[in-house]
């Protein structure tokens, strides 16, 4: 900061002097944004000060009131530039204490601007928020129920004297957790339970007048008497994600044991059952659930895990005629070049799939539109709909154009479209716009990582010719566009 | 009486990152490889860490070697 404010300063000075601070770090993020190509831009934001010279009460001079209007200015910044993200330092001040925060005799003696004891946390959150940016971060709340989700347990002390609910200290305490897990539905974290009960009994508990969590909050359901590693296989494969996107909150230790032991990629973190709110710290610290920003897509999410239900409900009513199953699902497609309003969603695509990948490529934000924006490359999202609702942007291809030929650097899908013939009109799509673009042929490539096998063959599948493969199992393919048959059979294009 | 000097060595050996580091008396900045401006500040810290005191400003700079230091560790432990 170069001009602080001074006590003898007017309101009017105060403020041009915010403004000027203001526009010399805005400037420093227009040249970086300039000069990098779109770099993704991390500012901290400001720390409380060390002093209060005027005391306890809020002058037009103070300096922490100067600074909370520059965060303002900050954050309003980051809400109108994609790549632009505020880190919140001044919310690290506050819970480290600034008394712990400041240390006065290491600023003097080395320069040090945060207590050299707290540099860890400071560069953990800063690693919360990269995760965040990358979109590294998990999918799925694991709860269990009694002394998790409420006090008590339901089995024995029956419905009505389970604790939640504002009536007692430590019902509210339950309540605000479940209004905190709530929260995290509402932004696409999706919930499940795994719980050592009846299934009937552990289900009646959410018909409490004071749950704030009802059962069609949750994706998978499973309350049984088998061990816990074994249901949280189950919820991951009914998901359709992986182990390591799981976290499992549960009060018992011997319980968090076992899930560590035999399931080691989820994240088991250690709670204090004496003290509900440690829950919720276990999640937030930990950086579990982090976002930068919040996709329509994230809000709709457990709606779509759900709809997924229905939709297996009516395959099994098909009686094993995929094709009669498919015809019936009445989908309908839309497949167009990356636009801006799907740009985040995109980016959060490109690092969150892994399974149905072919190359496992990474996109920030600014690359997503770089890449759309730079005529070299053929851009496709897809977003289908069925009778039963609204799948979002589920997949994407990137193509990028050499002489005759389309290179394709990116093919994704998410998994909860699996088997729905997207992939056939995806290329369909590809292979006209390709065409319109004069390439003559299509190269693939397959890149194995530890989650991907499933899409080993998919080139192969359809039609593609092994070119190349080099010794870790990288492989190029290549498809002649001249005699290609469209593959499309059950999905219209809108 | 305690040995000050061999209680410094292993935090030596961990600030520096070197498991072969002796230190002995003489021991000074320039016969330390990756003793910076940066490395010190951290074995400073380390060093008020693990003998619970504080150094206060400019006693350092007066220092010739990890003898002297030691030296005026065990003056403050005394105090």
């Amino acid at each position: 900061m170069t001009q602080p404010p001074e006590l003898v300063d007017t309101p009017e000075i105060i403020k041009s002097k915010i403004d000027n601070e203001y526009s010399r770090f805005k400037t420093v993020w227009e040249n970086l944004t300039a000069r990098f190509n779109n770099a993704v831009i991390i500012q901290n934001n400001f720390d409380l000060p060390f002093i209060q010279p005027e005391g306890t009460s809020i002058t037009a001079q103070n300096f922490g009131l100067f600074v909370q209007n520059l965060n303002i200015k900050f954050a309003e910044y980051a809400q109108n530039n994609s790549g632009f993200y505020v880190h919140d330092l001044n919310r690290l001040c506050a819970r480290a204490g600034l008394d712990n925060w400041h240390n006065r005799n290491q600023y003097h003696a080395y320069k040090f601007a945060v207590n050299y004891d707290l540099i860890p946390e400071v560069s953990f959150s800063l690693k919360r928020i990269i995760c965040a940016i990358l979109g590294r971060v998990k999918k799925c709340l694991v709860l269990d129920l009694d002394n998790t989700l409420w006090g008590g347990v339901i089995g024995d002390d029956g419905l009505n004297n389970i604790k939640i609910g504002n009536e007692t200290p430590e019902g509210e305490a339950y309540t605000e957790f479940q209004t905190y897990v709530k929260k995290l539905k509402e932004r696409g974290v999706i919930l499940a339970v795994c719980s050592k009960n009846d299934d009937d009994v552990a289900k009646s508990g959410f018909t409490h007048p004071d749950s704030v969590l009802k059962l069609n909050d949750f994706v998978a359901f499973y309350a049984n008497w088998d061990n816990k590693d074994i249901n949280i296989r189950k919820i991951a494969s009914d998901i359709n994600i992986g182990l390591d996107s799981l976290v499992f909150i549960d009060d018992n230790p011997a319980e968090r044991a076992i899930v560590r032991e035999n399931v080691p990629d989820v994240c088991v973190p250690e709670i204090d059952p004496q003290n509900v709110s440690s829950y919720i710290r276990a999640i937030e610290d930990n950086g579990f659930f982090d976002t930068v920003a919040i996709s329509d897509d994230d809000i709709k999410r457990t709606g779509t895990y759900q709809q997924n239900k229905q939709r297996a409900e009516l395959l099994e009513s098909s009686a094993g005629n995929y094709d009669e199953f498919l015809k019936s699902l009445d989908m309908q497609a839309e497949i167009k070049p990356f636009s801006e309003i799907y740009y985040d969603r995109i980016t959060q695509l490109t690092n969150k799939s892994n399974q149905f990948n072919l190359t496992t490529k990474r996109y920030t934000l600014a690359e997503i539109k770089a890449t759309a924006q730079n005529d070299k490359y053929i851009t496709l999202y897809c977003r289908l709909k069925d009778k039963f609702g609204d799948n979002g942007v589920i997949s994407l291809v990137i193509g990028e154009i050499e002489g005759n030929n389309l290179k394709i650097i990116l093919w994704l899908m998410s998994c909860r479209v699996l088997k729905r013939g997207v992939e056939d009109l995806m290329l369909d799509t590809l292979v006209d716009k390709a065409r319109d673009r004069n390439c003559r042929t299509l190269t693939g490539f397959y890149y194995p990582t530890k989650k991907n096998s499933m899409v080993k063959d998919f080139y192969k599948n359809f039609g593609f010719k092994l070119v190349n493969q080099d010794e870790q199992d990288n492989t190029t393919w290549l498809l002649e566009l001249e005699n290609y048959q469209t593959r499309n059979k059950f999905i219209t294009l809108s | 009486m305690r040995d000050i000097l061999s209680e410094l060595q292993p935090i030596f050996r961990d600030v520096f990152d070197d498991e072969d580091i002796i230190v002995t008396n003489e021991t000074n900045a320039s016969m330390i490889e990756d003793w910076d401006s940066l490395s010190h500040i951290r074995l400073v810290i380390a060093i008020e860490k693990y003998f619970g005191i504080k150094f206060a400003f400019g006693e350092l700079q007066e220092l010739k070697n990890v003898g002297e230091m030691a030296e005026l560790i065990k003056a403050k432990l005394e105090a």
